[in-house]
């Protein structure tokens, strides 16, 4: 091969069998497309709907205080000292972050079918864009929590600082089971109509509403194997303050969120080369 | 000095045929897949019962050089997208490699990645991207873009407002300032008007034109083709036909496009109640294709049948060059104004066309039987593939100096060999 050769990007194209790389060099080169998909999201979002950015806020806020009207005052629950909404508010900003990017990510692939048929790029960079979007709505959500915070004159104080590491888990997590759910439902349409019943049923099987404390004694082993346990006291610690009983839970999360993503990134690579004969 | 730009060895890429009952759409549910899972296990036992292969491309070979620009031709379901989204990376081959020494930019249609509700500004940078190219570089050439597109006024509107013209050429502006070094084209040009066809004509040429480009282009216009491309090859059932300058493949494919064999009189469809049409010659030949010398200077068409009626009726040649242009037409009955009556039972009609003198090339010839006053009796819009043979490659398709016209034949005096050959 000649010299002047050597500075050309090169790649050889053929047929792959079984695992592939993962390729992470590529996910970065191709960062631009990311950015761009994931904004076109956002800004679709906003630019569709009259009240834009209030839904956003509005969202979170009735669906916090509703169920801080039923669950609080009418059923009474425990909330572990700390005012009920907040502990209901915190739940639900970690819980709608883990869920929307479940959603948005989970049928993306299936969302960008056009594309996919059209041009290359990652695929993987597909449902991590549908992620960002996600986390764009969380942002904004988490201003109207500290808008209450600072109402009720809450301040957690250094477990502030827990707050980016149990984001970070969360999306990991989100973006993992969004691998393979968004892989399957190329296949399999059937993912498409189970993802909310199981979004459904996964914010009643997480302490979203209710405390840790109200599962009895003897199932608290099971219930912390759900890795969004860990998620939803770990930012409920960073938001209200917590105690050091957070810590094991969390790890437990933040491993389960790594295999979930690294599994997840290696069973999409291996699938994806029939996405393009099944979209 | 290596100038390799793509190089495609044994590509071949197989889909399999699920002879499904279930499936509806092309992609299968849970259901599908547990309801079927009682004959996979019996067909475990016995394999590739239920599937059947289909090699969409097979042994496909060939390079592409730096500063070549190589046209695709073939019929539809050839297999010629396969290979660009093969090329393109969008489809995984079944075999064989590709070799890809620079960056590639695919136009597999018009917009990639466009979306109604964004502006037009938005859209160049969101096309831009998923086409490969970099922020910067996009920002560079913005201005550039939106002057080519002729959208300046309405940049910050959004693209669902704008009209299919100004849609079009606002995409194909985006993907034309792609600077990759290798660039694959799949019928991008099949939009727009006239004047942006020719725009963009002209814009591939620059393209083509700037150093060190490798372009692969797919095109179903021989006129692109041979004006855009350096060389062309033809791919048909999957397989590679023929590889070498566009010109000479397509006239090689143009004959077989046609599946020119057999006989002529087999290509008539309908003809009007009560005549029947029994043979068809011409050049002495009843076969669909006819290879003749470029100094031939006329062709004879003979037409035997029988009439239940009395009718007037008279033959009608159009000549065609391979783009399906007219070249001349022959109408003894439009020329002198008389068109004999025939009476009931066997009728021949036949005729020495005198044609231009053409130089080498790919024809064809269209044979009707008409009465000008009143109706078609039956029409051959491809009759016959006319391979004119000769050494000359002048420009154009006739030689200076030559005329046309027509003459009747009676009964013996027609010949086979009026300065023509037989291809056999």
């Amino acid at each position: 091969m000649a010299q002047n050769d050597i500075q050309r990007p090169f790649v050889r194209i053929r047929p792959s069998r079984g695992w592939s790389a993962l390729r992470l060099g590529e996910l970065w080169e191709f960062r631009d497309v990311l950015v761009m998909l994931a904004l076109r999201d956002v800004k679709l979002r906003y630019k569709q709907t009259a009240l834009g950015i209030v839904w956003v806020i509005l969202q979170p806020l009735a669906a916090g205080l509703v169920l801080a009207l039923i669950f609080g005052r009418f059923a009474g629950m425990p909330s572990g000292g700390r005012p009920y909404v907040l502990f209901i508010f915190a739940g639900l900003l970690g819980w709608n972050l883990f869920a929307g990017i479940l959603q948005r990510a989970g049928n993306s692939l299936v969302a960008e079918a056009r594309l996919i048929t059209k041009v290359y790029f990652p695929r993987l960079l597909i449902p991590c864009a549908a992620a960002a979007a996600a986390l764009v709505d969380f942002l904004i959500s988490l201003v109207v929590m500290v808008g209450l915070l600072v109402w009720y004159g809450v301040w957690p104080g250094w477990w502030l600082l827990l707050l980016p590491v149990v984001v970070l888990i969360n999306v990991g997590l989100a973006v993992g089971i969004s691998f393979w759910i968004s892989a399957l439902n190329v296949r399999y349409r059937d993912f498409m109509y189970a993802l909310p019943f199981m979004i459904q049923m996964g914010l009643y099987a997480s302490p979203v509403v209710y405390g840790l404390e109200l599962v009895p004694e003897r199932w608290r082993a099971v219930f912390a194997l759900n890795p969004m346990a860990g998620v939803l006291e770990g930012l409920r610690s960073a938001l209200l303050g917590g105690t050091a009983e957070v810590f094991r839970p969390l790890a437990l999360a933040a491993v389960m969120a790594l295999i979930a993503l690294v599994s997840g990134a290696f069973f999409f690579r291996r699938v994806e080369r029939d996405f393009t004969d099944n979209l | 000095m290596n100038d390799i730009a793509i190089s495609v060895k044994g590509l071949g890429k197989r889909y399999r045929l699920h002879h499904s009952e279930g499936a509806a759409g092309g992609y299968r549910t849970l259901r599908d897949e547990v309801m079927r899972l009682p004959s996979r296990l019996r067909n475990a036992m016995r394999p590739a019962a239920e599937v059947d292969d289909f090699w969409a491309l097979r042994d496909v070979s060939f390079d592409v050089k730096r500063g070549e620009v190589l046209g695709v031709i073939g019929r539809n379901g050839a297999g010629k997208s396969t290979l660009l989204k093969i090329l393109s990376r969008i489809v995984e081959p079944t075999e064989g490699t590709v070799d890809i020494y620079g960056r590639v930019g695919s136009l597999l249609e018009v917009g990639t990645g466009f979306h109604p509700e964004l502006t037009g500004r938005e859209n160049i940078f969101l096309s831009g991207a998923i086409l490969g190219m970099k922020r910067p570089e996009i920002r560079a050439r913005f201005d550039e873009i939106v002057a080519f597109a002729g959208v300046e006024l309405f940049v910050d509107e959004a693209v669902k407002h704008y009209s299919s013209g100004m849609y079009a050429r606002l995409a194909f502006a985006v993907a034309a300032h792609l600077e990759t070094e290798i660039l694959l084209i799949d019928e991008v040009l099949a939009v727009g008007d006239t004047e942006f066809k020719q725009r963009c004509g002209m814009k591939m040429r620059q393209l083509v034109g700037s150093e060190g480009r490798a372009i692969i282009l797919i095109s179903h216009e021989p006129a692109l083709i041979r004006s855009l491309c350096s060389r062309a090859i033809h791919v048909d059932k999957g397989r590679l036909q023929n590889d070498g300058l566009p010109d000479q493949v397509l006239t090689r494919y143009h004959l077989e496009r046609k599946s020119a064999s057999g006989l002529i009189v087999q290509g008539i469809k309908q003809v009007a109640d009560g005549i029947r049409i029994d043979s068809i010659k011409v050049g002495g030949s009843e076969e669909r294709r006819l290879v003749i010398a470029s100094d031939a200077e006329h062709i004879d068409v003979v037409l035997e049948g029988a009439i239940q009626r009395v009718v007037r009726m008279e033959l009608e040649v159009r000549l065609y060059d391979r783009d399906g242009n007219t070249l001349a037409f022959f109408s003894p009955g439009h020329d002198s104004g008389l068109v004999a009556v025939r009476n009931p039972g066997a009728f021949r009609l036949a005729h020495r066309i005198k044609i231009p003198r053409l130089l080498r090339g790919a024809y064809s010839l269209r044979i009707g039987v008409v009465d000008p006053n009143f109706t078609g009796w039956f029409d051959l819009p491809d009759a016959v593939q006319l391979e004119v043979e000769g050494a000359t490659t002048r420009l154009g398709m006739l030689s200076a100096g030559s005329h046309c016209g027509w003459m009747m034949l009676s009964g013996e005096e027609v010949s086979p060999t009026g300065g023509l050959e037989d291809p056999r």
